[in-house]
């Protein structure tokens, strides 16, 4: 009964999550740039080890939503594409840090329930 | 809207051990991201200075010998900044220098320095002192590239750079050794130096 309370309780946390940065490339993005001031495509694919396409599928999501900016120049002839968090990006990353936080504390304060049910 | 998950691709973990999982992720991301940029641009640029000044004291110098020791000790006193300013600004950043790929850039820059160091006590020996500069710069500008490929694209560019600049040197009298490693060393130090200060922060 109380396992079913907690993982009912855990879907409606997870239901609240934001779907733009919980995927793993998209957090990599976000997490990558908080910590870097800008990073260009190339830096970003080095970092999170992913593909040309996959990364750009993904940048161009959050680039969509606002979480990024993103600044083209050019680098003599050849184009160079770089990233920035915007606030709101980094609003985001902070939200979902929060509510990954909250998650682990629910789930701890319930195992803490268990085992001072069970003694 | 289909959502991928994160780092943690296993649904059937417990909802605690996905947090976890994804709070360390973002950690690593983050920690990874600030290793990468945490290149000192400062740093650079003083080494660039106390090379130029060496080079200039190097080529009063009468004697091979005495060249070869005010590089020495130039060597010695860059390493030193570089090691300085490198820690300094990933303290900065909040991350190790042992980690990640500071500790990467560390291990792959290492190698040609040691076997540089080792070519130059062998061409000493030799009495062969006209190779230095060329050794000097193709054994750096190596090793910044192999360096560089786990950090902002433009260590690479200046290994590049570096090793160029030794494939010149083989065209050149020695005669130009000092001003090529004054070019290199100097100029090239100074001028990426203060390209990285700007753009990623000191």
């Amino acid at each position: 009964m109380g396992d079913k309370i907690f993982f009912n309780s855990m879907r409606v946390l997870r239901k609240n999550l934001d779907p733009l940065i919980h995927a793993r490339v998209r957090l990599g993005i976000v997490s990558a740039l908080a910590a870097g001031e800008t990073l260009s495509f190339r830096d970003l694919k080095i970092l999170l080890s992913t593909s040309d396409g996959n990364l750009s599928r993904h940048t161009q999501k959050l680039e969509k939503a606002g979480y990024i900016e993103c600044i083209k120049s050019f680098q003599g002839r050849m184009p160079h594409t770089e990233y920035r968090l915007t606030p709101k990006g980094n609003e985001a990353l902070l939200a979902y840090i929060e509510q990954m936080e909250h998650m682990l504390q629910v789930a701890r304060s319930v195992t803490a329930d268990q085992n001072n049910f069970s003694n | 809207m289909r959502i991928e998950y994160g780092p943690v691709q296993s649904r059937k973990e417990s909802p605690q051990n996905q947090a976890s999982e994804h709070l360390r992720y973002i950690r690593d991301v983050m920690e990874r991201s600030a290793s990468f940029t945490a290149v000192p641009g400062w740093g650079m640029v003083t080494v660039g200075v106390t090379a130029l000044l060496a080079s200039w004291i190097a080529s009063l110098q009468s004697t091979p010998d005495g060249t070869l020791l005010i590089w020495f000790i130039e060597a010695v006193v860059a390493v030193t900044i570089a090691i300085w300013t490198l820690r300094r600004k990933a303290r900065k950043c909040g991350v190790s220098l042992t980690s990640g790929p500071g500790r990467k850039y560390i291990l792959t820059l290492a190698p040609s320095m040691v076997a540089g160091l080792l070519f130059t006590v062998a061409l000493w020996q030799a009495g062969n002192q006209d190779l230095l500069a060329t050794l000097w710069l193709l054994f750096y500008g190596a090793g910044t590239i192999t360096g560089g490929t786990s950090s902002v694209r433009i260590i690479p560019v200046l290994g590049i750079c570096f090793m160029m600049m030794g494939i010149l040197s083989l065209f050149l009298p020695p005669v130009w050794m000092h001003l090529l490693l004054a070019l290199s060393f100097g100029g090239l130090h100074i001028g990426f130096g203060l390209y990285i200060a700007r753009k990623y922060g000191g």
